[in-house]
């Protein structure tokens, strides 16, 4: 197995309140990786960890190693920001900036200077719009703003817009939790097709989704990792007693 | 029953908060609309019976309001942006406590520390003393409405640039700003009014003039100073005059609030 | 939470699959004592029950349908309702050999006896008990219990292969009771056959309590 993420012995505090204990996990490149367990169990914490983003959280404390592509991303040599263009974030509610939806999806490629001209700059667009199947439906309507979109679209912009940085992970953290089973459906085949160029991580609570989208699933609880296994054998035939009450919703 | 007496109740009281300010604005407007002509408005005032008018105050008033939100329009959105980015610690809660104190200090007492610190070393009231005392006023408005402003803005969008590899000031600068700026334009704005109603600093600080005054180290008319001398008069032509200055007054604040409505209106 | 919408629902799936296996065992016991004790009144019994048990099987048909459509059900609860949809038809064809049993009763009782039925009553015996354990040992989720049953269709087989070379030599030695003689042959051939099916329950058991297919494979 090709890991493109590695974490071992993963630790995280809140000041002295501990949210993870002890992570170990192996996330296979091109793949998608569920994650599920109950509210507060850990598992956006943990999301959290592999971009970085708990920086922002002055009282985070961070111990153990998260490896993409062999290079420790907590050593002090780490440029964050590289980082989060190569590891690529959509939000559980659409974030869509107050700006047009061009200069949405322009935002990240101009804050990371990668367009060589201006015509360049609308090809990229264009192609993250695309890669969302986004751009039939916004294409007359480029400059008109972001927040004119349905909700469904508003969160492929958020996709488009992560794309657009050309990531290698994209972390999503309950991406469809707000949306309408034709927009999630939506979500969900999207999903299913950035699997072949992009390695994703998702959370979410709809266990149907992770069975749906994901090759393996790994199950949160109280902070620990509980069970880590192909999609497949987690909902014919779990490992763990909690996993399978889990599932089965004896407990939620 | 009582759903109905409570509604009953309320839309009274509403019909009578209304009635007031229909009343007060047509008082106002019949009192002093027979008074305005263009002389009124372009003139300076003269001895009682020859005439004269406001122009001097209408020019003053713009002088010192431009000049005081020139001075507290960038130091209050900036204290604002700081309250509202940096400002979760002890230093910050001590800005926010004292900007809270000085929006509930009576404005004379702005005046009396003005005169103090400016007027008496430079030796005369002046157009500057006047303005900055407005520009004090307006700082701690601007900052804690700016403050609001930005914390209003969702913390996911905050997330979201932060996930494409934005150093923070650029989320502040061109995330957070522009998704705040119609509700600091509205909180600017509205203490653009507030400043330009103010008589009582100016009292102290700028003094009054008669003629029309460019410059900033001398004494300045104003509308509201100008309406207060008029009134206080002994004649009935004076009274005329201040009725019509009122006016003139609140047209202009009226102007400014709409243009208040006008930029709130969401763009994005 | 321990009382889940979907747990009534699977008690519900459960008494209707005891309520249709113990059907099915009466009409296999009824079926054989139509052939030994010559009652053709109970043959015909038989056959008019196997309407209420195809309506049974339609029943539990929905019901799993249904379970799966509007609870969705994971894991264990998956397993079940998959091994209930499948062991109801097993048991539907069950129910339909030992209607051929009676069939065959019915032709063999208008004929003289051939012989006394010795080894044909104690096969039937034996596949009615490997019945009764098998849904027994579903119900427990005894997966060992569900082995050792697999276990016992070779007696059943080798009883068959008994019968029928001695029921051929009749035919060779007596031609005229060559129509008796083929019923017979028959019946034998319906309880093997209920034997096979009896171990395809098994197997299912030990899929539904180890999530494991035994199936086609030589390790049991």
């Amino acid at each position: 197995m090709e890991s493109k993420i590695s974490i071992s012995n993963l630790n995280f505090f809140y000041g002295k309140a501990q949210a993870l204990y002890d992570i170990n996990l192996e996330i296979p490149e091109r793949e998608v990786v569920a994650f599920i367990g109950p509210s507060g169990c850990g598992k956006s914490t943990f999301l959290r960890t592999l971009n970085r983003m708990n920086d922002t959280i002055p009282i985070a404390k961070v111990d153990g190693t998260v490896l993409i592509d062999g290079e420790d991303i907590y050593s002090s040599k780490t440029d964050v920001v590289a980082l989060r263009r190569k590891v690529g974030m959509v939000f559980q509610k659409s974030n869509p900036f107050p700006k047009s939806i061009f200069e949405n999806v322009a935002y990240g490629i101009r804050i990371n200077k990668m367009q060589t001209s201006k015509s360049d700059l609308n090809d990229r667009v264009e192609k993250a719009l695309v890669n969302a199947a986004l751009w039939d439906e916004v294409k007359d309507r480029l400059s008109s703003s972001a927040f004119g979109l349905s909700g469904g679209q508003q969160q492929r912009l958020c996709i488009a817009r992560a794309l657009a940085v050309e990531p290698e992970v994209i972390l999503m953290d309950e991406p469809a939790s707000a949306l309408d089973p034709i927009a999630t459906q939506k979500i969900e085949e999207l999903v299913v097709e950035l699997k072949k160029d992009y390695t994703i991580v998702i959370v979410t609570h709809n266990m149907q989704q992770a069975g749906r989208v994901s090759d393996r699933t790994a199950f949160f609880m109280l902070g620990k990792l509980i069970e880590y296994n192909p999609t497949q054998k987690m909902f014919t035939n779990p490992d763990e007693r909690l996993t399978e009450d889990y599932i089965t919703g004896r407990f939620g | 029953m009582l759903s109905a007496l409570m509604t009953g109740l309320t839309s009274a009281c509403a019909v009578f908060a209304i009635a007031i300010l229909v009343l007060i604005l047509t008082y106002i407007a019949v009192r002093g609309f027979s008074a305005i002509n263009l002389e009124f408005l372009i003139d300076t005032p003269k001895p009682v019976g020859e005439g004269g008018g406001i122009g001097n105050a209408i020019l003053g008033s713009v002088l010192m309001t431009v000049l005081a939100t020139g001075i507290g329009l960038p130091i209050g959105i900036g204290g604002g942006v700081y309250l509202a980015e940096m400002g979760s610690n002890w230093f910050g809660s001590i800005v926010r406590f004292l900007a809270d104190t000085l929006i509930g200090v009576p404005s004379i007492i702005v005046g009396i520390f003005i005169y103090t610190l400016i007027v008496l070393p430079m030796g005369r009231q002046s157009g500057l003393a006047g303005a900055l005392s407005l520009a004090i006023i307006m700082i701690p408005i601007v900052a804690r409405t700016t403050e609001e402003m930005i914390k209003l803005v969702p913390k996911s969008m905050r997330e979201g640039a932060l996930a494409l590899g934005a150093p923070e000031w650029r989320v502040t600068w061109n995330i957070v700003m522009p998704a705040a700026a119609s509700g600091i334009a509205t909180g600017a704005m509205l203490a653009i009014a507030r400043i330009s109603g103010e008589t009582a600093p100016l009292l102290f600080t700028a003094l009054n003039s008669r003629f029309y005054n460019y410059f900033y180290d001398q004494p300045m008319a104003s509308l509201t100073v100008q309406i207060y001398n008029y009134a206080t008069g002994p004649f009935d032509v004076e009274h005329q005059m201040a009725w019509a200055a009122t006016l003139i007054l609140v047209g202009l604040i009226l102007a400014i609030n709409v243009a208040v409505r006008y930029l709130a209106r969401r763009r994005y | 939470m321990e009382n889940r919408i979907i747990d009534q629902q699977l008690d519900r799936l459960r008494d209707k699959l005891l309520l249709l296996g113990g059907t099915t065992e009466r009409a296999l016991q009824r079926a054989m004592q139509s052939l030994t004790n010559r009652d053709s009144d109970l043959a015909q019994n038989v056959l008019r029950e196997d309407k209420v048990i195809d309506e049974m099987e339609l029943e539990i048909d929905r019901l799993c349908i249904e379970i799966l459509a509007l609870q969705q059900p994971a894991a264990h609860d998956l397993r079940f309702v998959i091994s209930v949809a499948k062991i109801t038809p097993i048991l539907e064809r069950i129910a339909d050999h030992a209607g051929s049993i009676a069939k065959a009763a019915l032709i063999l009782n208008t004929e003289p006896q051939l012989k006394q039925y010795i080894d044909l009553p104690k096969m039937a015996t034996n596949a009615a008990e490997m019945l009764r354990s098998a849904l027994d040992a579903f119900t427990s989720e005894d997966a060992e219990a569900s082995r050792r049953i697999i276990k016992q269709d070779r007696v059943i087989n080798k009883s068959y292969k008994r019968i029928f070379s001695e029921l051929i030599e009749m035919m060779i030695s007596d031609p005229s009771i060559t129509n008796s003689a083929a019923q017979l042959l028959f019946a034998a051939k319906h309880l093997e056959r209920i034997g096979d099916y009896v171990k395809d329950i098994c197997e299912l058991n030990v899929y539904l309590t180890e999530a494991a297919f035994i199936k086609h494979s030589k390790g049991k």
